[in-house]
């Protein structure tokens, strides 16, 4: 067994940044929905399969990554726009689980219908010629892409940041996620703020789709091990928390990287583990408001 | 809601209602359910046949279905039993051991077949042999798993014409450790598979003397397999044997291959899947050297190889068959062997043929272990070709092939039998 | 609910009253003629039980209001105590079933601790993950569980009731010991829907508030209730255990937790019929579906949706409706 030494500690580090970015991206677009609508989506690992397979189609016909990562999100965002108005909107005032269970039908209709279209099997996806090398980092090659996808990330946050909270929609979306019945009175057409809100938190799945496919190929299961992690991300973070969903996206790379090393069978249970205790001690999550969970 | 509404208004029910319903249904019970229709004189052999058609492995499953179809063409093609013919009954285990125990009692109990063959997955092949077992039907197994081997699972009804992880990582491991070097890294996914491939590894291992540097044992849906590499590459292995499957295996070789771990070590598989190194491509397999129970490359060495693949082509439009699904033809293909030699779809006079059967259908030479029924085979060394070939079949290059003689496995008292 | 429904409720009662009477009466005259319209007994055994499995969850979901996701870590669990029970300690079958029982109650009890503290969707979340842990330990705990190969070997040839010998490899014994053994449960549940822990129920998810002014114990009611739900689901992954003889790591997957979810609102949550309606229907969606395309999960997964946005009632909920509403033409 190989010591813990401080350059293997930091290249885990490293590791455990790539791994939780995608994790904060996910996590960031489920909060989002979640503050502003109070919808669980389950449909939200769907979303970030079907940006991946968004991609893998452009990359098919242009060979452009970047393309991709531009028409990914726009298509997802659609989809989104349409997945609300459409078939979540006429569950609000049904009761809070009926969004819940709607996308979890939902995701079962997207994953097969992936599967009718571009088959079972996955598919291979090559990270962008430019970013196809490795950098030596303590030694070690570490794949540029990878370093890629955690600068990507924290653009995207910080973009989203500024986005909330300097802009007028920022503004709306800040006010409406502490009380909705403020934008009524305002005269704001609410609906149409919740539907752009849920496409904008699908367009950020479908962007974290597309980051992770050159790491790890596109299949049609790859959402579902990925929706549930990132639930408990926003549960540890605290439901509806932007920030909370920042922190603990990283906080749960991180420990993953790091119990891996230590442990690494109990690399998946560590994620749980965390979750309970935070739960012990600070039940609303990190940055959790209270209130909102009634 | 209304029903719930009256419910408090009104009483229990008493015990003569309830003594009553419990009557009525033994009544009705005593019946029986549906009466099975008579067949006509001449009833097919039916021969269930539960492979996972949904899921990551469908298309794996497809090609099992396609090859074992192959064989009851055959069989009835030559005249059948006397005239008698066979059909398979395919079932979708949906790669669940609960689903394939159900459609096997379904098999047994309703379309009351002769025979089961089948699976692909460990506990999917220990769940229907449990439940084979139990209703005393011959069932042919045909994916890998040491534990089919052993008392506490083997019955004589089950046989197991694929692989196990003893053989192939005995073959895989005497031809990579003398070459590649001794000292180890094991990656391995934390479930049988995994545990069963690694523990036929160091058991040859020995032979070489190998030192294993560490046993990393990664959880289930483990997406991201760089979390591992750091520490991988601190330890300098000469080797990295990794033991994971089907998906887990082109993630881990596609990010094995971008954080340059290929560089600094030879990367060894127990089995390298033909169909996953089709759909993920040359660049994430290139230079891995790992084992396979077959690979359509034989047929320039192997005049049976040639007929079966010729057969197949003929049969599904030019393409050639996989490793897995082979096991399927082959696993039918003894079955109905046995029945025509036995003259009969007797469960015990064709177990006894098979016990005795020795045959070459489409690898070599091969026959079934008297005290567990396991295929004695020969295994493939293959390496992943580099550059895409002018035909998009030819992906792998066969480096060795170690014949049933030259593969050894867990003698019999090893196992626990006298 | 209204007060014009709940005239409707009055005046439609009188047909179904029998049906309502005698609820369990009526399931098990269902589980007599289920064998002969299943198109194979297996399925009809799985109807039966999942349908005891949702039974459970509706006490919950339906009756409570709690909506769960981790479901499976009940099933599962009481499956892998009946499992070990038998296979572990040689203990024989009825001990297996009252083991697996008691399993889904301590797990839904050390779950529910924690869970039952939070609502809402947070709740169906925390479940989820609950169930997830423990569906990662017991693939740890391979020298119990076996791990990923299953746990095999619990099998049962023969069964002795009051000394008569039942051959359990026959399909036609087993399917109706399970189904006595199924009905037993549903005259259990149906008293405690009866009892004045039933009235409970249903005030705190008609109005949590007010139930807590009348002087319930609001949280202890939640506890107890998924408490009484695990004990349902254990005993329906007991008996699973000893239909398929073997016990496999995917009864604790997040997919039986939402399978039993999708079943449950189909059939209509909140009625007592409901889940074996749901389990009836999903299956036979299942088996013919999967017959002539392997994209069953589509259909599935779409004809979910469908009620979820259009029949939130479920099946059996509408059959109520239609039927009173035609009572109430009827009569007026």
């Amino acid at each position: 067994m190989a010591a813990l030494t401080p350059e293997l500690l930091a290249l885990q580090l490293l590791v455990g940044l790539a791994l939780g970015a995608i994790y904060v991206l996910l996590a960031f677009g489920l909060s989002l929905i979640f503050g502003m609508l109070t919808v669980v989506n389950f449909a939200h690992g769907a979303f970030y399969m079907l940006g991946a397979y968004v991609a893998f189609a452009v990359a098919g016909l242009t060979g452009n990554f970047w393309l991709c990562l531009a028409c990914a999100p726009v298509v997802l965002g659609l989809i989104g726009y349409g997945v609300e108005r459409f078939l979540v909107s006429p569950l609000y005032g049904r009761g809070i689980d009926y969004p819940l269970l709607l996308t979890f039908g939902l995701s079962y209709v997207l994953v097969e219908a992936v599967r009718i279209i571009f088959g079972k099997q996955g598919y291979p996806f090559d990270s962008p010629a430019a970013l196809a090398g490795s950098v030596e980092i303590l030694g070690n090659y570490f794949p540029l892409y990878r370093l890629f996808v955690v600068a990507a990330t924290g653009t995207i946050v910080l973009a989203l940041w500024l986005f909330v909270e300097w802009t007028n929609f920022g503004l709306i979306i800040r006010a409406g996620a502490r009380d909705p019945e403020i934008l009524r009175v305002l005269g704001i057409d609410v609906g149409r703020v919740w539907r752009l809100v849920f496409a904008l938190g699908t367009a950020i799945a479908a962007m974290a789709g597309v980051l992770a496919a050159p790491l790890q190929g596109v299949t049609p299961e790859m959402g579902d091990s990925m929706l549930i992690e990132s639930f408990v991300v926003t549960v540890v973070g605290g439901m509806g928390s932007l920030g909370g969903a920042v922190l603990a996206g990283l906080l749960v790379g991180l420990v993953v990287s790091l119990t891996s090393v230590v442990a690494p069978e109990l690399a998946k249970l560590s994620i749980y583990a965390l979750m309970a205790a935070v739960l012990l001690i600070r039940p609303q999550g990190l940055f959790g408001r209270a209130g909102l969970l009634g | 809601m209304p029903e719930r509404r009256s419910q408090r208004s009104i009483g229990g029910l008493t015990r003569r209602q309830v003594l009553g319903a419990a009557l009525g249904a033994a009544a009705l019970g005593a019946v029986g359910f549906r009466p099975r229709t008579a067949g006509a004189a001449q009833p097919p052999i039916r021969i269930g046949f539960c492979v996972p058609l949904t899921g990551p492995y469908g298309s794996e499953a497809q090609d099992q279905v396609r090859c074992a179809q192959l064989a009851v063409r055959e069989f009835n093609a030559s005249g059948g039993l006397n005239g008698r013919k066979a059909e398979l009954l395919v079932r979708d285990s949906k790669l669940s051991p609960d689903e394939a125990a159900t459609r096997t009692l379904e098999l047994i109990e309703n379309e009351h077949v002769d025979f089961v063959a089948g699976s692909l997955s460990a506990s999917v092949q220990l769940a229907v042999n449990n439940i084979t077992k139990q209703h005393r039907i011959l069932y042919n197994s045909i994916s890998q798993s040491d534990a089919i081997n052993e008392p506490k699972d083997f019955s004589r009804y089950t046989f197991h014409e694929a692989l196990n992880p003893t053989m192939t990582t005995d073959a895989v491991g005497r031809y990579a450790f003398p070459r590649f070097g001794k000292r180890v890294v094991f990656l391995l996914p934390d479930y049988a598979y995994g545990h069963e491939m690694t523990r036929g590894f160091k058991r040859v291992g020995k032979e070489f003397g190998i030192e294993v540097l560490s046993e990393i044992r990664h959880p289930l849906g483990t997406t991201d397999f760089s979390v591992f590499f750091p520490r991988i590459r601190a330890l300098k292995p000469d080797v990295l044997v990794c033991c994971n499957f089907g998906r887990d295996q082109q993630i881990t070789l596609k990010q094995a291959t971008d954080f340059g771990l290929k560089r600094a070590m030879k990367i060894v598989y127990p089995i390298l899947l033909y169909t996953a190194r089709l759909a993920v491509g040359p660049r994430a397999y290139q230079g891995v050297v790992g084992g396979t129970s077959y690979y359509w490359g034989l047929e320039k060495t192997v005049p049976a190889a040639k007929q079966f693949n010729d057969r197949y082509r003929a049969a599904y439009g030019g393409r050639v068959p996989s490793d897995y699904g082979a096991f399927g033809y082959a696993g039918v293909r003894t079955i109905l062997a046995s029945v025509r030699q036995a003259g009969s779809v007797e469960t015990d006079a064709v177990i006894r043929r098979m016990e005795a059967l020795h045959y070459d259908f489409y690898k070599g030479p091969e026959y079934y272990r008297a005290c567990d029924h396991q295929a004695v085979q020969s295994v493939l060394i293959v390496e992943s070709k580099p550059a895409p070939a002018d035909n998009q079949f030819d992906v792998f290059k066969i480096l060795e092939v170690y014949g049933p003689n030259r593969v050894h496995l867990r003698s019999c008292r090893e196992l626990g039998y006298s | 609910m209204d007060l014009i429904g709940a005239t409707a409720v009055a005046r439609g009662w009188r047909l179904w009253e029998p049906i309502a009477r005698h609820r369990a009466l009526a399931v098990m005259l269902f589980i007599a003629v289920l064998p002969w319209v299943t198109p194979y007994q297996a399925l009809a055994t799985n109807i039966l039980i999942y349908g005891l499995f949702a039974a459970g969850f509706n006490l919950l979901y339906g009756y409570l209001g709690l909506l769960s996701f981790g479901h499976a870590a009940l099933f599962g669990g009481g499956a892998y105590a009946c499992g070990i029970a038998i296979v572990r300690f040689g203990l024989p079958w009825y001990a297996g079933l009252a083991l697996g029982t008691l399993g889904g109650m301590a797990i839904s009890l050390l779950i529910g601790a924690l869970a039952t503290r939070t609502r809402g969707i947070y709740f169906a979340m925390i479940t989820l993950a609950f169930a997830q842990s423990l569906y990662y330990l017991a693939y740890q705990a391979q020298g119990w569980t076996g791990g990923e190969n299953g746990l095999r070997g619990v099998n049962v040839r023969r069964v002795e009731l009051f000394f008569l010998p039942l051959d359990f490899t026959d399909p036609v014994a087993r399917y109706w010991l399970m189904a006595a053994l199924v009905g037993l449960a549903l005259l259990a549940l149906s008293r405690i829907l009866n009892s004045p822990l039933g009235a409970v129920i249903e005030a705190v998810r008609e109005n949590e508030a007010r139930a807590r002014a009348c002087g319930y114990d609001v949280a202890a009611t939640r506890l107890m209730t998924f408490v009484l739900s695990g004990g349902f689901a254990g005993l329906a992954g007991a008996l699973q255990a000893l239909e398929l003889s073997t016990v496999s790591i995917e009864t604790l997957d997040y997919a039986t937790s939402g399978l039993v979810v999708m079943m449950t609102l189909l059939g209509g949550a909140g009625t007592f019929f409901g889940p074996f309606v749901g389990a009836a229907v999903f299956a036979l969606i299942q088996d013919v579906f999967s017959l002539w395309t392997v994209h069953w999960q589509l259909l599935a997964g779409a004809i979910f949706m469908l009620f979820v946005l259009f029949l939130p009632r479920g099946i059996w909920g509408y059959l109520l409706e239609w039927s009173e509403q035609r009572q109430a033409t009827q009569s007026s």
